[in-house]
């Protein structure tokens, strides 16, 4: 064995150990997330009720006060008064999983900081392996979903370092990532492997690159809209005079308004929805380059297409009387199961140009795309 | 009964300000006409063009593409179509019947996408020209009451109102608003490229179906396998197989033609990847038109030769030993390199080498010769079965020797790589068992009672190439980026209006109202306009507080109801 072959071996098995550790750590995250729901719990707050139920009866109260900048010489900007329209209820977002508790909070924030370092460790991972295949790491599937994990985590933490509410993700985030990277030690490891000459394109670069990006952002956004429906009933619950259950009550209270919730998804969906048709046409474009043709109804690629014109769906429904609020929602939820199939389920049931390993020269070894 | 009509008026008021902040259709939910035919027609059409049956078709179109992904297709891999009818006699007929064996050319799958794109373009035009019209006309006036709208922010200045009418057009100039003053408030609109980048998108989507059509109806596609030193030129019955769209003419076929001087392939030599190739790369000499100069070009996995319209792709190779049969009387009856089809990755590769006339056997008489052959570009010992690396280092041909009668003349299409063994004989060897030998390059093996013999001369290296013409795929792409574009524009700017009011108060201080509304509710709607109050504060500074508290602070009962109106349709917060 050569001493290049050594040192990539190494390399290899440098960044299994930095993936292993970097679950550990995720693990550690996980329930330092889970003490923070728990001591939230401890805190009663109930703010969604009294929000609903104060609007119904103190109908009379002016709500908004004119701001000026006082009779002084002082420069000051005239405050903006903002009211909420439309449907929406005027409920305030929920404090957060610490639900306000400061040990709570003291958790929530330990949490964050071991995310930051599973990250960091996980990132190290998916380096180190590509260092030692001399490529990008995305070759085969256990490649594309520690990546994957890792960019789902780093779209966690840009939000959070862009001071969006977006804490309560930590949980489901952790959770899914664990998941996720278990399957990806234990089913799909694959040994570093190189690629053959028909992956060899640097719009596969580009393509599986904002693939992965495409993947993690619509992630963020079907998570915040599963949450949003679970909200939204809650909310409806209360404002027709229900009693949710005590669970309910703790937990849904602590997230922020299903408005927000809502909004958040539709702005991350709607965000990367143009890099996801720019991901299908990258592919399309190397397709050309190494198939011969640039569509070709590929299973692969009719995933893409169907995934495509399903977040098409979830957009035009936002747009559409009678559509918005919780059937959009479930087109959005629909169209990330799409996406999903589209890796896993396409990958494993289906076989096409993308996944079978033949001999000729367009063998793409299971491939994540 | 007056608060009401004033109520309605002012919810009127409200909804003219917040009209036309975009081109989408209004919702309405029309009743089945009683109008007759043309009444009918205008309804469907209505429908038709409508958002609800958009979305509609939308998710029929991405319901539609499913069964295309799960069902083998006749367009791409026609073996196993075969294989499924084979296996589901019951079920075959009915997705014959509903053409679910190429869903994407289906008659259901078709309608679908053509009525979405009747009804793209029922939307589009009608977009287009009311969005014309809003450029020509101005945004429209204050609203009675500012302090109704989503945003807003009011102040009492000692400025005239007339100054901070005209330093409020002036800012909102500055700012790339279009603004005019209308009565005692300055009109201001913003944001119009999401509109444009809207209508971009929409128009793409059809550019590109009709590039995509096109393409397919003037499509060619076809394969040509070459050995070293082989050649081809670009006419209909050179192809091994040939397919083509409804369209397309042989005719149209690019004249040029070339020949493979050269391929290799390299491997991973060591280590964990050993064998996995690093580059294939086919030499070749090619002529444009029927008597072009002769140019040399190297053609790589992704980077085919491109000559006219038509493009020359490598999509697979191979090993072609080389074959030399004699008869008994020492006669060379066949001398060719043998393609063989590879089986796995370190490229073991079978095939058959079929010798049907010339052959006499020992008693004279005409025969028909077959061999079975597997061969191993590296054989290693204690592994007789596969390659162990795809690279031509120790190279092995293993034959199986037949005569008899082919059968090539039954009419049955035979394929070059199979034998059919019906009417065969195997050739024994001495102790009785199917004659078969390993041969190394330059080693022959004699066919038993002086029936000949077959050599094994040396190995060449085939390579397959496919030759497309796929006319219209420029314009597929500039529509593709088209509609990013547009769809970036669409998506990421907010369309918003802003309006600033300056009336004398009744104690004759100037009340400044300012107010923001946007396509819907979002954050930078507020923000903007606080930024500019803020500039246009300085020009009007504050007036200190008359006694009693605000005047315009509204009352939450009609809040809900009456903003409903100045809001449209929500979707498109930014
Ligand atoms: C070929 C199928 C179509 C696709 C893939 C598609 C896709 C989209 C997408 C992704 C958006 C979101 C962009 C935005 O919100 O500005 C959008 C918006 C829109 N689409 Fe389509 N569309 C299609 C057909 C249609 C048709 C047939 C109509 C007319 C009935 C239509 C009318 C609109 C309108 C009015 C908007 C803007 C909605 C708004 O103002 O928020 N689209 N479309």
């Amino acid at each position: 064995m050569t001493l290049a072959a050594a040192t990539n071996e190494n390399l290899a098995n440098l960044s299994n150990t930095l993936i292993y550790s970097a679950m550990a750590v995720y693990t550690l995250a996980f329930f330092a997330y889970i003490t923070e729901w728990l001591f939230g719990s401890r805190s009663k707050v109930g703010r969604t009720a009294a929000a609903l139920t104060a609007s119904a009866k103190t109908s009379a109260a002016p709500a908004v006060t004119v701001k000026k900048g006082g009779g002084t010489a002082v420069l000051e900007r005239p405050k903006v008064v903002v009211r909420a329209t439309g449907n929406t209820r005027d409920v305030p977002d929920g404090p957060g999983a610490h639900g306000g508790d400061e040990q709570g909070d003291l958790y929530g924030r330990i949490a964050v900081s071991l995310t930051v370092l599973a990250f960091l460790i996980a990132a190290g991972g998916v380096l180190t392996r590509a260092l030692s295949v001399q490529r990008a790491p995305w070759g085969n599937m256990y490649e594309f979903n520690i990546t994957f994990s890792t960019v789902a985590v780093g779209v966690f933490l840009t939000l959070l370092a862009l001071k969006k509410n977006v804490r309560w993700l930590g949980l489901f985030l952790t959770t899914t990532v664990l998941l996720d990277l278990g399957l990806a030690v234990t089913v799909l490891y694959t040994e570093s492997d190189q690629l053959v000459p028909a992956l060899h394109s640097y719009w596969l670069y580009i393509h599986v690159s904002t693939a992965i990006l495409c993947g993690a952002v619509f992630y963020v956004g079907a998570v915040a809209t599963l949450l949003y429906l679970f909200r939204d009933s809650y909310e409806n619950k209360l404002a027709g005079g229900g009693t949710p259950g005590r669970f309910a009550s703790s937990f849904l209270d602590r997230l922020p308004a299903a408005a927000s919730l809502d909004k958040f998804s539709y702005r991350v969906n709607a965000a990367v929805f143009p890099l996801w048709t720019f991901t299908i046409i990258a592919g399309a474009i190397w397709a050309g380059d190494a198939w011969g043709r640039y569509w070709g109804w590929d299973p692969k690629e009719t995933w893409s297409f169907i995934t495509w014109v399903a977040y098409a769906c979830y957009l035009h429904a936002r747009a559409t009387a009678g559509w918005k609020g919780r059937k959009a929602a479930y087109l959005a939820l629909a169209a990330f199961g799409c996406w999903l199939f589209n890796y896993y389920g396409v990958n494993i049931f289906v076989s096409g140009k993308h996944s079978y390993a033949d001999v000729g020269l367009g063998a793409l070894h299971s491939v994540g795309f | 009964m007056s608060e009401t009509t004033t109520d309605r008026a002012e919810e009127q008021d409200l909804g003219a300000a917040g009209s036309q902040l975009s081109t989408a259709p209004t919702e309405e939910l029309s009743s089945v006409p009683a109008l007759g035919f043309v009444g009918w027609v205008r309804w469907f059409w209505r429908q038709l063009t409508s958002m609800r049956v958009a979305l509609l078709l939308l998710l029929l179109l991405a319901l539609g593409a499913i069964p295309g992904s799960l069902i083998p297709q006749t367009g791409s891999d026609e073996t196993k179509v075969a294989d499924f009818r084979e296996r589901h006699e019951v079920l075959a007929p009915v997705y014959d019947k509903l053409g679910l064996f190429h869903v994407y050319s289906s008659v259901w799958f078709s309608a679908v996408y053509i009525l979405l794109f009747v009804s793209l373009i029922g939307c589009i035009v009608p977009r287009t020209w009311q969005f014309v019209g809003q450029l020509r006309g101005r945004p429209p006036g204050a609203p009675k009451r500012l302090t109704r709208l989503p945003a807003h922010t009011t102040w009492r200045t000692e400025a005239e109102p007339e100054q901070v009418r005209e330093a409020a057009l002036a800012l909102l100039k500055k700012n790339r608003f279009r603004a005019h003053i209308a009565g005692d408030a300055v009109a201001a609109e913003k944001g119009y490229l999401r509109e444009v980048g809207n209508l971009v998108f929409h128009i793409a989507l059809i550019v590109m179906l009709v590039a995509f059509a096109w393409g397919q109806l003037f499509k060619m596609e076809g394969n040509k396998l070459i050995v070293e030193g082989g050649g081809f030129a670009n006419t209909l019955v050179q192809y091994d197989d040939f397919k083509s769209g409804t369209l397309f003419s042989t005719d149209d076929l690019t004249p040029f033609s070339f020949d493979l001087k050269d391929f290799k392939g390299t491997y991973e030599p060591s280590g964990p990847n050993k064998g996995t190739p690093r580059t294939y790369q086919a030499s070749l000499t090619y002529a444009e038109g029927a008597y072009g100069k002769e140019k040399s070009t190297v053609v790589k996995v992704n980077e085919p030769l491109e000559i006219g319209s038509s493009k020359v792709y490598l999509t697979a190779h191979g090993y072609a030993p080389v074959i030399t049969v004699r008869d008994g009387k020492g006669k060379v009856v066949f001398s060719d390199a043998v393609p063989l089809l590879p089986l796995d990755s370190n490229v073991t590769s079978s095939g058959v080498i079929k010798v049907l006339d010339g052959y006499r056997n020992a008693k004279g008489v005409g025969e028909q010769l077959a061999f079975q052959a597997a061969f191993l570009p590296t054989f290693e010992a204690g592994n007789e079965v596969s390659s162990a690396f795809p690279a031509l280092l120790n190279p092995v041909l293993n034959l199986e020797a037949y005569h008899g009668d082919l059968g090539v003349d039954s009419g049955i299409p035979q394929s070059v790589y199979q034998l059919d063994k019906k009417h065969m004989k195997g050739f024994k060897d001495a102790k009785g068992k199917q004659l078969r030998q390993n041969l190394r390059p330059g080693q022959t093996m004699k066919l038993p009672g002086g029936a000949g013999s077959v050599t094994y001369e040396g190995t060449k290296e085939w390579a397959n190439f496919q030759i497309t013409e796929q006319p219209a795929s420029g314009w597929a792409l500039t529509g593709a980026l088209a509609a990013i574009f547009g769809l970036a524009a669409s998506l990421f700017i907010q369309r918003r209006r802003v309006w600033v009011r300056a009336v004398k108060g009744a104690d004759g201080v100037t009340v400044v109202e300012m107010a923001g509304l946007g396509r819907s509710e979002s954050a930078k709607v507020p923000e903007e306009l606080g930024d500019l109050a803020g500039t246009l504060y300085e020009q009007a500074p504050g007036a200190p507080d008359p006694d009693e508290p605000a005047v315009d602070a509204p009352d939450d009962t009609e809040q809900t109801t009456a903003t409903d109106s100045a809001v449209p349709a929500e979707g498109a917060e930014k």
